[in-house]
Formats: structure tokens, sequence, C-alpha cells
């Protein structure tokens, strides 16, 4: 098959060819053990046929599987049905790719062939012929003496897009009200609960190193965003607050926040301030809470002020008090807007 | 569809399968099709089955996702799960969750193919990158195929869209999570940010609308736009036919290979065949994205230490190492740049560099040749080195976005990795381009002492006059052939002047300083081939040879 007639392109071409080295050609075709022994190809043949065996019996495999196996939806069950059918499938799949694949590699021609390969790009004429058929066709279409007609016909179509953009933007974003990011369920005497179990928190049952998952009690809030609700989520996801208790003189506290907290006992939003996961570990021995999607580490201690990680702001805090009854409630809704930074937050 | 070739002339076929061709040629002239197609030559290397990998898990994606369909429900209306699944019962859920349980644990074989889709998926791109990878380093991209590479390139964005899309479809706790870190960076966007974040949700986060959208997005938007592009990027691979390594006989004129039928119909059918089966024993052996242990969205609870797909952990990763400081208030707006960088302009600008790559490197190379012979990457030390530094800066991304499990593993402190790979992040490419550069010339080099002085023998020989020398053996011509064929380019020289004759200012002189200095650092260090007449002078100063291993190796001493 050495085709010596190739003669390389890649060399610079100033140099006379009996200083280049000359392509040797394609390589010599060896010969496959069964090119020559036909025991050898009547071997590669069984193989081929063993594999497409082995297919079938998958696909049978996986028939019985399917149809022979107890009907039990238990974890453990699913798991054996898995595994059975995937075995059966991969079989079945497998047995016909590495069959196809041995019988073209041991058994169908080897020989390499050789093909020209043409240049891409079109023939000067049919360019010339193309470029004067355009040119045709504008002259038929006489846009050259029609500027008018031209002017309103690329008005016409620029402009009809928007009876399609104009509705779809206008209802994509619902009411594209997005001063809701400033607000949350929380005002003045909403009870603070347990998350998930909605059980409104007395601050006496708060022991001090404890850390709770809060959400705004149920029945302190407006019926139609309680959980159960759709709208339950929207409020939730911006409504999540973290609640810890120390020693009331570990707690760093500004002047204008100091009676945000309660004998020790504060409470910040758990919505990070980076892009907004929940902020759930909490190490009781530094007042660290981390954030486990990017590791922002804010100081509970010290107005949840960030210590580490990608976050700038510390976690909103959310102003609470005892009401007549010793539940903790807060005293009004976060005064910021909770979670990731957005262009007029603080507009 | 090739059983018989199609009859063009009047003799009426008389077989059945003859009849059957003439029938369908004569509605549709497929004789020319099948002429045209059936001996195509393709070239054989195993590193042209990597698109092929990406090719078929995308069948199998479409396959198991047509089973998927028939059981999911995009809804994010609430329901009470009441099912096989104990932990879940009476746990109030969204349907997409609900139905994702159903047809895990209800539907027999839709646990397999879930797995089998999820698999496919992270196969799916993990073979278009490496595809892209030996496209990228044996310069497959040059003339004629710069706009393969960017069809190519915008399958890899498509694939990464079509896998965030259908990862968050189950609608569990972590795909959620997911989902509010998107919310979080879209907020970042400046001015329209707030904006972009209710057109994606269709009001608030999570809404009732984002499952039912993405899901339009997963299984038509994307699906569709993929093959799209899939036709058109197989259409150009057959209008340019396949590239080819070196070797003899292989040139930019010709292609070297086995015909389309029957050698490459059976290797490359079987091939699907090969990646279904391995994909489906996957799905049936290796567990994946067990949502019944998360749970249904809720936007409280998270667990540490999770991940997402492969192919987002550079995204991760990159939000991790932005250090905090970075957010500023200018004039009452707020820039997150501690948001913005990390998850847009880092990520844009790496992926603006693999899509114009091939049109950098023409430009500086000014190459007006069609190239169908690939290069080995050691003869183009440059690219290659920039390559493998893009991978590096990719990796350490990748790591960064699993420093917590890092960290937990080994025991070490988190804060510690993130500095490291923060350093990491700039230092390790340079240090990468270096290395690898060096390495490259360090193989051209070698690749000439063979060429030279042929391959090292292991017999020393004493002379006569007691000189010892170690016999070599010559390379023979393919070997040789390999290492001299190929093209050093030199720098690009500064043609243009500051200044005209007249005084006035050269506007191309500035862009034409830029190509020339990218030139320079593309093609200033460059080991040329080895020629003719240096390996003759060689031959002529050091007779220490031997042919073929023949015993006689004391050859006449000048």
């Amino acid at each position: 098959m050495s085709d010596s007639n190739l003669v390389s392109t890649s060399s610079d071409t100033e140099v006379a060819t009996s200083e280049q080295f000359s392509d040797p050609g394609v390589p010599e075709h060896k010969l496959r053990l069964g090119d020559t022994d036909p025991k050898a190809a009547k071997r590669s043949e069984r193989i081929v046929i063993a594999l497409f065996g082995l297919s079938i019996l998958g696909t049978i495999g996986m028939m019985a599987a399917y149809f022979g196996l107890p009907q039990d939806t238990s974890i453990a069950g699913v798991r054996i049905q898995n595994l059975t059918l995937g075995l059966g499938l991969g079989f079945a799949l497998l047995g016909i790719g590495l069959g196809a694949i041995h019988w073209a590699k041991s058994l169908m021609s080897d020989h390499e062939v050789v093909e020209e390969r043409h240049s891409v790009e079109s023939s000067p004429e049919a360019r010339a012929e193309a470029i004067q058929k355009l040119q045709d066709g504008v002259a038929d279409a006489g846009v050259a003496r029609r500027g008018v007609l031209k002017g309103a016909a690329i008005s016409a179509v620029a402009l009809f897009p928007l009876s399609f953009a104009v509705p779809l933007i206008g209802e994509i974003g619902a009411d594209w009200n997005i001063s809701k990011f400033r607000h949350t369920v929380w005002r003045r005497g909403v009870r603070l609960a347990t998350d998930p179990t909605n059980r409104p928190i007395k601050a006496s049952e708060v022991t001090i190193g404890s850390a709770y998952h809060v959400i705004p009690y149920a029945e302190d809030i407006d019926e139609e965003v309680r959980p159960g609700s759709h709208a339950w989520l929207d409020e939730k996801a911006k409504a999540i607050v973290l609640m810890v208790r120390m020693e009331p003189n570990e707690l760093k506290e500004e002047d204008d926040r100091k009676d945000w907290s309660y004998e020790g006992i504060v409470a910040y939003s758990k919505v990070c301030t980076h892009v907004g996961c929940p902020v759930a570990l909490y190490e009781r021995q530094t007042h660290h809470l981390l954030c486990p999607c990017h590791q922002s580490t804010f100081d509970m201690a010290d107005g949840a002020k960030v210590v580490f990680g990608p976050a700038k702001r510390p976690l909103p805090q959310l102003p609470i008090t005892v009401d007549s009854e010793g539940y903790l409630v807060a005293q009004s809704d976060f005064t910021e807007p909770v979670g990731p930074s957005f262009w007029e937050r603080l507009k | 569809m090739t059983a018989a070739p199609a009859k063009t002339q009047s003799s009426a076929p008389t077989t059945k399968a003859g009849k059957a061709a003439d029938y369908l040629d004569q509605r549709t002239g497929i004789g020319v099709a099948v002429k045209e197609f059936a001996r195509k030559v393709f070239p054989d290397h195993w590193s042209f089955m990597l698109g092929e990998i990406a090719l078929y898990s995308f069948i199998v994606l479409i396959l198991s996702g047509i089973f998927l369909t028939m059981f999911f429900v995009p809804s994010m209306g609430l329901t009470t799960y009441h099912g096989p699944v104990a932990t879940m019962d009476g746990t109030q859920m969204s349907e997409a969750f609900a139905s994702t349980l159903r047809l895990s644990f209800e539907v027999r074989g839709g646990l397999l193919m879930r797995q089998i889709h999820h698999w496919a998926a992270l196969i799916f791109v993990a073979a278009m990158v490496v595809h892209m990878l030996r496209i990228f380093f044996t310069g497959a991209f040059r003339k004629p195929r710069e706009i393969n590479w960017v069809v190519g390139f915008l399958l890899l964005v498509l694939g990464l869209l079509a896998g965030f899309s259908g990862y968050s479809l189950p609608d569990d706790v972590l795909s959620g999570n997911g989902l509010r870190i998107t919310d979080g960076v879209v907020k970042s966007i400046p001015i329209i940010g707030s904006y972009m974040s209710y057109m994606i949700f269709g009001g608030e986060f999570p809404g009732s609308d984002i499952i039912p959208r993405l899901f339009t997005v997963h299984v038509l938007i994307v699906p569709a736009l993929i093959l799209a592009l899939v036709a058109v990027h197989l259409v150009l691979v057959v209008v340019h036919k396949h590239t080819q390594y070196p070797g003899g006989g292989r040139t930019d004129k010709n292609v070297v290979g086995f015909p389309l039928f029957p050698v490459y119909t059976a290797k490359a059918g079987g091939f699907f065949f090969v990646v279904f089966g391995v994909l489906a024993l996957m799905g049936g052996t290796l567990s994946i994205n067990n949502v019944w242990n998360y749970g249904p969205y809720d936007p409280s609870p998270v667990s540490a230490g999770a991940q997402p797909d492969w192919y987002m952990l550079f995204l991760e990763g990159s939000l991790r190492l932005m250090p905090g400081q970075t957010e500023y208030v200018i004039g009452g707006y707020t820039l997150s740049l501690n948001v913005l960088v990390p998850a847009a302009i880092i990520p844009g600008l790496l992926f603006v560099f693999l899509a114009l790559y091939p049109f950098i490197e023409s430009w500086v190379t000014k190459d007006t040749q069609p190239r169908s012979v690939l290069d080995r990457p050691r003869n183009v030390p440059t690219r290659t080195g920039l390559g493998v530094a893009f991978i590096t800066a990719f990796v350490v991304l990748v790591l960064a976005g699993s420093n917590d499990l890092i960290a937990t593993h080994f025991h070490m402190s988190i804060n510690t990795i993130t500095w490291v790979f923060r350093f990491a992040f700039f230092i390790a490419p340079v240090l990468a381009f270096w290395v690898t550069k060096r390495i490259c010339l360090g193989l051209q080099r070698k690749d000439r002492e063979l060429v030279l002085h042929g391959h090292e023998h292991g017999r020393i020989v004493r002379t006569e006059a007691g000189e010892y020398f170690e016999v070599h053996k010559p390379l023979n011509e393919q070997e040789r052939w390999l290492r001299v064929n190929y093209e050093a380019h030199a720098p690009l020289a500064l043609d243009e002047q500051p200044y005209h004759e007249d005084g006035t200012k050269n506007r191309k002189y500035r862009s034409a300083k830029l190509r020339s200095a990218l030139s320079r650092f593309f093609y200033e260090d460059r080991i040329e081939p080895v020629t003719l007449a240096e390996l003759e002078a060689a031959h002529h100063h050091e007779p220490h040879e031997i042919a073929d291993g023949s015993d006689e190796s004391r050859q006449q001493l000048s």
C-alpha cells in the first residue's frame, strides 16, 4: 500500500527538494495472525459469535429481571432491581458493541486506503457565478432604485420582534416589584419558633451555647403566607433566622443595638450575604458561624461580622425581646434587606 | 441503507434488495450519496473516539431522557407524599420531587434510567472537554476548521447549560441550594441584576415557575440547539475530512485510513453500544444523586460537604476563592465584585480565551495554508504550554470548589487551603506554562538528537586505537520522517513604522506591534527540525553507527 509518490507539503518551499527528507510513504502493511492463519481467523469469528451471544443473554436476563423480580418498593428491593436490570442492559449492549468492534478489527480488511483531500473553497468560476447571481437578484429586485421601499422593509422587519418580545418580557418577571427583597414577614410581636416544627420558643428554655434554627411562628403571620401555602416558601427563604445564646459579657454590641438582644440571646438572618445559602454551621467555642457553600465565616459574638471568606457584609440582625408570656418575639422586621447584595440594595 | 448500490442505469434490478434500492433511488437520488459516502476514508486513532463518546452519551441522554419525561411532572405545585419512601411519608413537597421519587421507586427501571441519565450527563461534558483538549493540543483547530472549533465551543457551553438545568429539576434540597446560589449571582449583576432574578424565577426566589421553565429549557430549547449544532459540527467534519496524525504518507492533501463501510460502520456503531453499555453498567451499579436522602427543597437546611456536578465545581471554587472585601458601594449603589468577578468575569475570560484561541494563533502565525496533518504537541511548545496553563487554572478552581472536602479528609485548615489556592490560581498556571514549554523544547531536542545520532544501542566498542564508543542505531525512515516533518514557525517581523514618511501617524502600527510581540512570545524559542544536510554532516563526523544491529560495527575511523 505504500504510496511513494506523496510529497510533503509542509516544509518550506524555498529549500530545494534534494535537501529535504522525502516522505517514506504509508508504512508497510503488517498482516494479522488471522490473515495468514485460518485457525486464528476462525477463533476470532467464534469470539465475535460469543459476544453477540452474550448480548442475547443480557437481553433475556433483563427481561427475566423485569418480569421475575418481586414487586418490592423498599430501598433494598429497588436496588436489587436496579442492579439486575442494569447488568442485563449493560451486557446486552456491550455484547453488540464489543462483537462489532472485534469483528472489524480482526476479520475485516485492515488495508489502509488513501483518499485525496479536495480544497474546501469554491473554484474561482463558481465564485464569480455566485456573485453574478446575487448581483442579478439585487438588480431584479430594484432595491437600489427604491430607497424608501428598502427603508420601509427594513423598518418593518426590525420592529416586528417587539410584538413578540414586549409581552414576553412584560410578563416573565410577574409584577417586577423588586422592593419585595426589602421585606420579610417578621414584624413587631411575631414569635420566634423552631424550624421546622413551628413551636414558639421561650427565652427561659434557651441554654447558653445552644443554637436554634428559627422561623416566624405560623399563627403570628398572615394566613396566606403560612406554612403549607406556596407563598410560604418565598417568605421562608427570606425569614429564616439563626439564634444563639452566649454569656452576655461575651457579646460585643454596637451602642444602637444594645437592646436588640435579650440576655445574651441574639438572632441573625440565616441567609448568607454572599450569594444566599443558608448559613448553618455554628461553632460554639468560637461563636463562629460558617456558610457550608462558600465558607464565609461570621462572628456571632461581634455583630455577625465577616471574619473569613467571600462575603463582605455582616448578617442582618433581627431585633428581639420577650413578650409578657416569656416567648421570644421580634421587635420589628430586619432593618436592612437580607441575603445577597443587589444593585439598589441601599436605595 | 447501504444494502445495495442504487442503480442509475436502465437495467431493471432483479434481487429484492436491488428493487428496494431502485425504488428509493428513483424517489430520493440516494445513489449519489451512497456512492460518495459509503467508502469515505476515516483515519484511525484512539483519540478520535473522544468526540464519539460525547456524541454517543448525548444519544443516550436523549433516549433515557425520553423515558424520564414519561413519568416526571415538572411542577412546583405542592403535594403531600404518600409512597414507599417511609422517611418522606406525609411530607409536603413539590410535584417535581414527588414524581422523582415515584419514577425512582415505583417505575421499574426508572431508577436505572435516572442514574444512566445522570452518569451520561457527567460523561457527556467530560468527553466534550477531553475532545476539545485533543483538538487544542494537536492544532486541529487550524484552517479550515476554526469555525468548527467555535461550533464545538458553543456545544460545550450548551452542554453545561443542559447539565445545570437538568440537575435542578428534581427540586431537592441540594439542587434548590444550587438555584439559590444562581439567584445570588444573578442579583450581583449591576443595574439589571434584581430584574434578571425576577425574570428567571417569575418573581421572588424560589417562586413557582422555575422548575417548569427549566424543564422547557432542558428538554426542548437546549437539546434542539445541541442537535442543530451537532449536525453542523459533523457536516463540517465531512466537508473538511478528518485530520490525521503525522506519519509516512500522510499529508495535508490526503487522508489515510479505513473506509466508512464496513470498517467504521462496525467500529463506530459498535462503539456506540460500548458507550451505552458502560453507562448502563454505571447506572446499574453506581448510585448517584439519591434525592430521597436529601429531601424536597426547603430554603432552610443545607448540608456541609455538598458538591455540584463536576463541571460546575470550577464556578463554585471561583466563588469560594474571592475575598469578600471587594464589594463596593458607589453613589449608593452596591457593586458586588466579590460575586461578579469570580462568577462572571473569571469564567468569562477563560471561555473567551478558549473561543478565540484559533484566531489568536492564526493571527500571530500568518499561516494561510489549510492544515490537516496534526501537530505533535511538543512541536508547538507555546500552544502546549498555554493549554496546560489553562488546565492548571481550571484544576485549581475545581480543587478550590472542594476545599471543604480537602479540609475534612486531610485534616487541614480550610482558611489555609483557601489562601494557598488564592495564590495558586495566579502562580500555578504561569509555572505550568513555563515547565510545559521547557519539556516540549526538551523533547524536540531529544528528537533532533535521535535523528542525528540514532538510538542508543547499549553496546560499547573499543577500536584498535583503544578508543571507546557506544554504537548507535540509526532511525528507520518512518521514525525519522515523524521527527523531521514539521514546521518551526518563526516570529513575525515588525514591518510597520510608527510614522508615515510624511510624518503622520501610522494607524496600523499599534496592532502590528502587538502582533509581532505576541508572535515573538509564541515562536521566539523554537527548535528547528533536522535538515538532510545536518544529518549528513552528523554522519560524516560520527561514524559510530551500525546498520540493523549487525556485528560489524567497526567502520572506517578517521
